[in-house]
């Protein structure tokens, strides 16, 4: 039977799959159809798989490589490959992605990002496995996209596992900056090195061991760039990174010379790109600056400010509940405390008491509370809190001037005044402004400083009372407290 | 036609595809982020599609074993992703019973 009509059949399959996979990303715009545009995405996504799987199975030929080797007839070894790893990988992502916490979530977007990383760089490893066994040079096209997919798709894989690990906070890959001896020369030595060995290979040589150096110096350089990473600019570093996978896969399509590859990689390269842009500028910290690594220095910021640190009201658990209690109107701001202590349940139960008793309840949301750009509505929708009470900055700001009270649990540096002047490691920083409110109630374990290292002046107004608890304990004190008037 | 038309053509695609990328996302509300970097996360596994046609050129060991790895890879790239992202997305659900204020009130 003739099949020469499969492949453009398998090509519009696939342009099917892309198309599929831009309507997606369009329709995760907003919350409504955000579901559904995922589903669309995995559902194009499923057609690409499986037009591939018909491909292979009706016309394995078009496997060859461009070393030239063809698979003869149906490849009985491959196919057990293919299954075998789709049960392993397959089985492995369901179960991880089912049964993680969702404060968990962001570790694990990364490593499903390392280990996307990782396959793209395989594809071009073993392409040029093929070339080095072969003796011949690949052409300058391929020879470009192979060597630029080992190196970013290396990078990403040590990356991505190096900020997970600091999320999930491994003794070693600790949270904090880790400064890698050497630290610029190292990383300005690693660059020469590729320079050259990708040269030496692009002028027409093909050399294993080249390669092989360029594959090591790749997977260092993905370590030493993330590990002087604090722990609170991961998100950032995640999305670049998932910008990579993007671009890295896109160089695996050039070196198979698949369009779908091509297509999906560079969509979320670009749209990678434009995210991790877009969650720095919610920090007031460019890319570049969060890649030096370090935030201001701490060495002699955190002596000093100390001394100029005036005193702090605390507050008894019964006046926080009576305060919460008789108010007409409470914000709620949860922050990474919120987060860690997993108190989202918590809190809703508390709002929940309120409202009952006619107080009306909202949260407002900073673009970067917990720990990545919209994860504090993900754990709050988790706790059930209706998705129309959780506010953004701008909506929520005006709001704070008539609001009895602002209960601030867990959040810190964005809630400092402090960000409104000059000369503040925080200055410039969109806060949220919860001095403005007639009450302050701050929930947090101790008078620790947040991620910029310096004091909270908001903690030394006048109008703030302290409730030091750990995050869930303090809210379930306060509930029953509440409960108890 | 010749490997240059090809790649002329494979790089237009590319091309066209970054500003795609870059339309797409402009439009995306901060709150949907973090969903929505998985969610990109998760198309990048499209990747799959290359290791299985790696796995089906293969005839050595060291060519079973890199595409097996791959392909594993690949899979829990897609899989998890989408899985995750659902999960997050689920959450921003509307709760169907009327708000609670009312109830209390009545």
């Amino acid at each position: 039977m003739d099949l020469s009509f499969l492949e453009p059949l398998v090509y519009l399959a696939w342009l099917l799959g892309a198309v599929a996979f831009v309507l997606g990303l369009i329709r995760m715009n907003s919350p409504a159809t955000a579901r559904n545009g995922n589903l669309l995405s995995a559902g194009g996504m499923l057609v690409a798989v499986v037009a591939t799987a018909i491909l292979l199975l009706a016309r394995p030929e078009n496997a060859a490589t461009a070393a030239g080797e063809a698979p003869e007839g149906f490849n009985a070894v491959g196919w057990i490959v293919i299954v075998a790893g789709i049960a392993l990988g397959g089985g492995l992502g369901l179960y991880t992605a089912r049964t993680v916490k969702m404060t968990a979530m962001p570790q694990l977007v990364s490593l499903f990002n390392a280990v996307g990383g990782g396959a793209a760089a395989l594809i071009a490893i073993d392409d040029y496995l093929k070339f080095s066994g072969a003796g011949t040079v690949p052409g300058l096209q391929v020879n470009v996209a192979t060597v630029l997919d080992i190196v970013i798709g290396s990078i990403t894989f040590t990356g991505s596992l190096i900020a997970s690990g600091k999320l999930m906070g491994l003794r070693i890959t600790p949270s904090r900056p880790v400064m890698v001896p050497g630290g610029q020369l190292v990383t300005m030595a690693l660059a020469a090195i590729t320079v050259v060995a990708a040269a030496y290979l692009w002028i027409g040589n093909v050399s294993l061991p080249v390669m092989l150096v360029i594959l090591a110096v790749a997977l260092i350089f993905g370590c030493t760039m993330t590990l002087p990473i604090g722990g609170a600019d991961m998100p950032v570093v995640i999305s670049l990174l998932n910008s990579f996978t993007g671009t890295a896969v896109a160089m695996a399509g050039f070196v198979l010379g698949n369009p779908v590859l091509i297509i999906a990689g560079a969509l979320v390269g670009a749209s990678g790109a434009i995210l991790t842009k877009l969650m720095a500028d919610a920090m007031n910290r460019s890319v570049i600056n969060i890649m030096v690594g370090g935030f201001g220095g701490g060495e002699g910021t955190q002596g000093a400010a100390t001394g100029a640190f005036g005193s702090v009201r605390e507050l008894g658990l019964d006046d926080a509940a009576i305060q919460l209690a008789y108010a007409s109107s409470v914000i709620v701001v949860p922050g990474y405390g919120l987060a860690v202590a997993q108190a989202q349940h918590a809190v809703r139960e508390l709002a929940e008491l309120l409202e009952a008793r006619g107080v009306d309840v909202k949260y407002a949301i900073h673009p970067v509370a917990g720990r990545m750009p919209g994860h504090m509505n993900v754990l709050l929708a988790e706790a059930n809190i209706p998705y129309p009470q959780l506010r953004e900055m701008e909506d929520i700001n005006p709001e704070f001037d008539r609001c009895d009270v602002a209960l601030v649990i867990g959040a810190n540096d964005v809630t400092n005044p402090a960000a409104r002047r000059p000369g503040s490691p925080v200055s410039g920083m969109p806060i949220l402004d919860v001095d403005h409110a007639k009450n302050v109630i701050v929930i947090k374990r101790s008078m620790g400083r947040g991620y910029a290292g310096i004091d909270n002046e908001l903690y030394t107004n006048l109008r703030t009372g302290m409730l030091f608890a750990d995050a869930k304990q303090g809210l379930t004190d306060l509930v029953a407290a509440v409960k108890a008037l | 036609m010749s490997e240059l038309d090809i790649f002329l053509s494979n790089f237009t695609i590319f091309v066209l595809a970054i500003l795609s990328g870059f339309a797409v996302i402009s439009k995306v509300p901060a709150t949907l982020h973090t969903p929505l970097m998985s969610g990109a996360n998760s198309i990048h596994g499209i990747v799959l599609v290359g290791s299985m046609f790696i796995a089906i050129a293969a005839n050595e060991p060291i060519a079973y074993l890199v595409s097996f790895i791959a392909v594993a890879f690949a899979t829990m790239n897609v899989v998890g992703g989408y899985v995750v992202t659902d999960r997050m997305l689920q959450m921003f659900r509307r709760k169907p019973a009327a708000p609670k204020a009312e109830k209390a009130e009545g």
